[in-house]
């Protein structure tokens, strides 16, 4: 055996065989660890085929041994692991990868190794492993499920591996705009280009391939009396040199979205890492907007099934004469080709021609004519016709095919009568050609059976979107070139200065074609079971029996058939099975093709890396995090932190070796026993200023607000207009109609929209200003019995006595040389007050109410000890008391909601059946009878507790708590009837069969007169 | 992704940088007569949406340019945006025209001419 067993000796002399390598350029790589050496141009299929390498991988379900099949990104089977570590990446197409020097690749989903490999035994015993194995089989017991059924078939079952660490590389994302956008640069793309351009529109025409011209170079024909490869030179080379005309190569149209949105994953530096050395990106996502989008995305051939189909050297008509005329490579030395259809005589007499020997072409069809068959016969092929493969034998393992036998096929799908068996060591299959209709589904483009082709063509689009080309179920190059044309010309007109069109499309010519006779499914003769399996989707091992068994067990429509044997559901989203298998379900259910339909194609084409979807937006780049002015002496002062919405606020802050609950005890403490400053700034702050200011106020709120006084605030709630509690807040009175409202953090923008929605769509009239302000003030709570005494301390114009400043009061001074406004209001039922200066002064005055509070012991508090100090007092929290279904009437907010206003947001909805229901949950406070016993967070309470569920579930703990102050446990729950059953004892039934008992109470644990706040 | 243009400030953008406030037209009869409003009428007022497969009119906003509340006219099919008017407008007789039975028959029922 020579160095290169399969490469063709003539390769890289001339154009007609190993057109694209270089055998001057020797370039080296590992295959599984060992070296090998390959051309430059090779792809790493074709340089295992030059090494006599045919099992590059083992199958998903049953491990069999498996090679290259397709030319390119329809490649089923041939799927690899490239590069190692941290650079690793799964599941490439080995028929795409470019060969570089120093290439590492890998097989994938095959233990120990491809050669060998433990899984295969899933062959053996796979008539234990019919389509929807797994649901029938690993049922119960339930728990199993995650401990062991689960864990076992993810070994067993998968592709590549991911990554190891974090990706070092660079992605990048571009946004652009064009006139026409061309996907597909084959001879169709490349002609609409041309027209496109001609009237200077911009356009993008853009290819998944390294080079342009589709197929062109093994289709045979001629344009404007050149070999198709010189035309597609010159006409690629052109374009290149037009200022209006962007080529991408190495880049896949991987979806189509509304209004012409075009995704494209453009591979910058996979076939040469040098780039990335020199500051490329790995990948870059293409964000297009094209005006016109035409599709030329060639079709894709499809196989016939038969018995065996799987064999390593089993492959597509067009790959092997692809893989022989751009590299230089055959699958073997003995071909034999099996068809339904004349272009598949092209594959033969090329490899005759390149001096592989064909044993034998069988064609389906009953006669064999035309001049494709002709020129065929004069190479000295023989030809069998009215023939159909019906067994092929293998060496023991499967990995090497030694002959096929033959039968003669009827056209009612039959195999029957005299068999003979040709000797050969690959076989090329051809069943016809389906157009790429994926680009053109994905935005709901529809589809239309075309009795010809026997496959689905586009029908016109909604979007300005047209398919053209071989795309379009269009096959002759005349016609192709006409179509690409004319869609050319049009697109070019979307150009705001587009000039006069391109003129008449290039005259071309090419060998007429027969019909192919369908042909879904070539029976075995023989044992029709284990040993012969018929491959529909290769890289999720469905066969045809498993979809006529979906049948019989009546998963009927495609949709169901589909999840049920998992067909076209593997990364190649069924390029080469999804019609197939249609045909096949045609021939079991007896329903013609278009009335069992087709699947959804959805994005993406192919699978791209979601390096390339985050970007540049990862690190410190991923989120934007919201900080206060105080947010550095946070951290520098051992703030735990915690997110609200985009800020990060200070969670509690331990000292020592202290942990967060002693911190968070120590800090309830010390607002409750001496003084302590919280930083509130990012509570949201909206300025509303006009002359209806207070009437707007009086429609948002529930409770009056234009009778409040400047210089008096009030706590005000909001509802939608489904009648549910979503905001609320003190809101207080500046100045005569300018009001400063205050949100929760979370809701600072989505209220001010609110206002600013009401204002410009239901309440045209109203003269009112909003101005959110949230980040143009810090604004910090001095909260505790000797919270007066330490503002006192301050320098300043404000006086902050009882009779001055009565709770509920605010009033704007100058206090420590900063603008101040002082409102007195309080979230933890202690004395307080909350200060807010201009945000550039936050720091600064952080520090001086610090140094002013030392001697009264003053500690800043984080947001835990925030909310247990107001669980203490029973004040709601929006998100824990309220869910978006919970009225202000179901927590007993009765007092804020106004009986006397004629109208305000949410009111009739308040008096609808279902709001008035008298089984309502209400808000309702709870002790465990054991005072250490914290209740869980949503912990359901039911009526009785039974064994197991189903219980009757009667309500949920809404917050719940260690509270230092009382020293036991507490909570609040919406229950039903809640407030009707004070005194009374129910159940929370835990995980793990433990019940806890509480006894229902007033949700106001703490200082129930007020009296503390007041003083 | 569509695209849309803001008819306040000229805009044209993204839909990410605009928001979509649904159907419209939508009357609130709380605004008109706070006390005579039936239970039926106050739920179809909150709950009950047209959904027409066809030609559409929606509240907008440019969320991420000027602010403002637009209407616009979108075919739900297609994605199409037919043309824009005020927010306090109603639709232009020529889309109207164009609009699904459901919106002309709303038009008709509430006995008031367009403008055009």
């Amino acid at each position: 055996m020579s160095n290169n067993p399969y490469r063709v000796p003539t390769a890289g002399i001339g154009d007609d065989v190993g057109r694209l390598i270089d055998p001057k350029k020797q370039i080296d790589f590992r295959w599984n660890g060992n070296k090998f050496a390959g051309f430059e141009g090779d792809t790493l299929a074709s340089a295992l085929f030059a090494n006599g390498i045919r099992v590059v991988g083992r199958s998903f379900k049953y491990h069999r041994p498996r090679g290259v099949v397709g030319l390119a990104s329809d490649e089923p089977n041939a799927l690899v692991g490239v590069g190692s570590g941290n650079l690793q990446e799964p599941n490439l197409r080995a028929s795409q990868v470019e060969l570089y020097q120093g290439l590492e690749a890998k097989a994938q989903n095959a233990w120990p190794s491809v050669d060998f490999d433990i899984g295969q035994m899933n062959s053996i015993f796979s008539r234990f492993f019919p389509a929807g194995f797994y649901y029938k089989t690993f049922m119960w017991p339930q728990s199993f499920w995650k401990n062991v059924y689960e864990p076992i078939i993810r070994r067993a079952a998968g592709l590549g591996v991911a990554p190891g660490g974090a990706d070092p590389d660079t992605y990048e994302q571009f946004n652009c705009h064009c006139d026409v956008l061309i996907v597909g640069g084959g001879v169709a793309g490349l002609a609409a280009a041309q027209a496109a351009s001609a009237s200077g529109a911009r356009v993008i025409i853009a290819d998944e391939n390294p080079q342009f011209g589709g197929i062109g170079d093994i289709a045979g024909g001629s344009i404007e009396n050149q070999p198709q490869t010189a035309w597609i030179r010159e006409t690629a080379a052109a374009l290149a040199q037009a200022e209006n005309v962007h080529l991408m190569t190495r880049t896949t149209v991987v979806g189509h979205y509304h209004h012409n949105f075009v995704m494209m994953h453009e591979r910058v530096a996979d076939h040469d890492p040098a780039l990335l050395r020199s500051g490329a990106p790995r990948h870059r996502l293409w964000k297009v907007r094209a005006k016109k989008s035409i599709v030329a995305s060639g079709a894709l051939e499809r196989p016939i099934p038969f018995a065996n189909n799987d064999r390593p050297g089993v492959m597509l008509s067009t790959s092997v004469r692809g893989h022989l005329i751009r590299y230089g490579v055959a699958p073997g030395y003995r071909g034999t080709i099996f068809t339904n259809n004349d272009d598949a005589y092209r594959t033969a007499t090329a490899l005759v021609q390149a001096g592989v020997s064909v044993a034998r072409i069988i064609d389906v069809r009953p006669e064999a004519n035309g001049p494709l068959a002709e020129e065929a016969e004069k190479a000295g092929i023989q030809i069998s016709t009215g023939m159909a493969i019906c067994g092929l034998e293998a060496s023991v393992g499967g990995k090497q095919i030694k002959s096929v036998r033959i039968a003669p096929y009827s056209g009612s799908g039959r195999v029957s009568g005299a068999e003979e068996e040709i000797r050969c060591d690959f076989v090329a299959v051809s069943g016809g050609w389906n157009p790429a209709v994926h680009i053109h589904c994905h935005n709901g483009g529809k589809l239309d059976f075309d009795e010809g082709l026997q496959s689905f063509v586009p029908r016109p689009h909604d979007d300005p979107m047209q398919t053209i080309g071989a795309a379009n179920g269009t096959f002759g190059l005349q016609a192709i070139l006409q179509e690409a044309y004319q869609a050319g010309e049009a697109g070019g007109q979307s150009s705001k200065s587009a000039k006069a069109g391109a003129g008449k499309a290039p005259a071309a010519e090419s060998v007429s074609e027969n019909a192919l006779q369908p042909i879904w499914f070539a029976p075995a003769t023989g044992k029709y079971n284990e040993g012969n399996k018929h491959f529909i989707d290769y890289q999720n091992d469905v066969t045809a029996a498993d979809l006529e068994l979906a049948q019989r067990e009546g998963f009927e429509s495609v949709e169901h058939t589909k999840r049920y044997t998992t067909l076209g559901m593997a990364t190649d989203q069924g390029k080469t099975s999804n019609i197939v298998g249609l045909g096949v379900l045609s021939g079991s259910t007896g329903k013609a093709i278009p009335e069992i339909g087709t699947t959804t194609f959805r994005p993406p084409y192919t699978p791209f890396s979601l390096g390339s979807i985050a970007g540049t937006q990862k690190g410190s780049l991923f989120h934007v995090v919201r900080r206060t002015a105080v947010f550095d002496w946070h951290g520098e002062n051992g703030a735990v932190w915690e997110p609200i919405g985009d800020w990060r606020r200070a969670y509690c802050y331990p000292r020592g070796d202290e942990d967060k609950h002693a911190a968070i005890n120590r800090e309830i403490l010390t607002v409750r026993e001496k003084v302590g400053i919280l930083d509130a700034s990012t509570l949201g702050k909206i300025e509303i200023k006009g002359p209806d200011a207070g009437a707007l106020l009086d429609r948002i709120y529930t409770n009056t607000f234009s009778t409040l006084k400047p210089g008096r605030g009030r706590y005000g709630l909001m509802m939608n207009e489904m009648g549910f509690l979503f905001d609320d807040g003190v809101t207080v009175c500046l100045a005569e109609s300018h009001y400063l409202m205050h949100t929760t953090s979370g809701g600072a923008e989505r209220i001010a929209a609110w206002l600013e929605e009401w204002l410009q769509t239901e309440w045209t009239d109203m003269q009112v200003f909003v101005t959110p302000v949230t980040e143009q003030w810090s604004q910090f709570a001095i909260a505790g019995p000797k919270a007066r005494a330490l503002l006192e301390k301050l320098e300043g114009d404000v006086d902050f006595s009882p009779e001055a400043l009565p709770f509920m009061g605010c009033v704007a001074g100058t206090i420590e040389g900063c603008q101040a406004r002082v409102f007195r209001i309080s979230f933890s039922g202690e004395l307080s007050y909350e200060i807010a200066v201009p945000s550039n002064n936050g720091r600064v005055f952080w520090e001086k109410l610090l140094e002013a509070g030392e001697e009264f012991g003053v500690e800043p508090y984080g947001t835990e000890p925030l909310h247990v100090l107001r669980a203490e007092k029973g004040f709601i929290a929006i998100g824990d008391e309220s869910d978006g279904t919970v009225t202000p009437l179901d927590l007993g907010l009765n007092w804020a909601v106004s009986k006397k206003k004629a109208d305000y947001i949410g009111k009739r909805a308040l008096e609808l059946p279902h709001l008035s229901d008298e089984n309502r949950k209400e808000l309702v406070g709870l002790l465990t009878d054991d005072p250490n016993e914290v209740l869980p967070d949503g912990a359901y309470a039911v009526a009785q507790v039974k064994d197991k569920p189903p219980m009757d579930m009667i309500g949920q703990v809404t917050s719940t708590y260690w509270s230092p102050t009382l020293n036991r446990s507490i909570a609040m729950a919406l229950i039903e009837k809640g407030r009707s059953r004070m005194g009374e004892k129910i159940s929370f039934p835990l995980e793990g069969g433990k019940t806890v008992k509480a006894e229902i109470v007033s949700p106001v644990f703490y200082d129930q007169e007020g009296a503390r706040q007041n003083v | 992704m569509l695209v849309i243009n803001c008819p306040v400030c000229g805009v044209e953008g993204e839909e990410a940088d605009f928001h979509c406030g649904g159907e419209a037209h939508i009357a609130r009869p709380a605004t008109t007569n706070p006390e005579g409003i039936s239970d039926e009428a106050q739920r179809d007022y909150i709950y009950l949406r047209k959904n027409p497969k066809g030609v559409h009119f929606e509240r907008w906003r440019c969320d991420r340019g000027c602010g403002k509340w637009f209407h616009a006219c979108r075919h739900t099919v297609s994605m199409e945006f037919l043309g824009y008017y005020g927010i306090t407008e109603r639709p232009p007789a020529e889309l109207l025209k164009q609009a699904d039975p459901i919106w002309q028959e709303f038009f008709k029922a509430r006995g008031q001419e367009t403008k055009s």
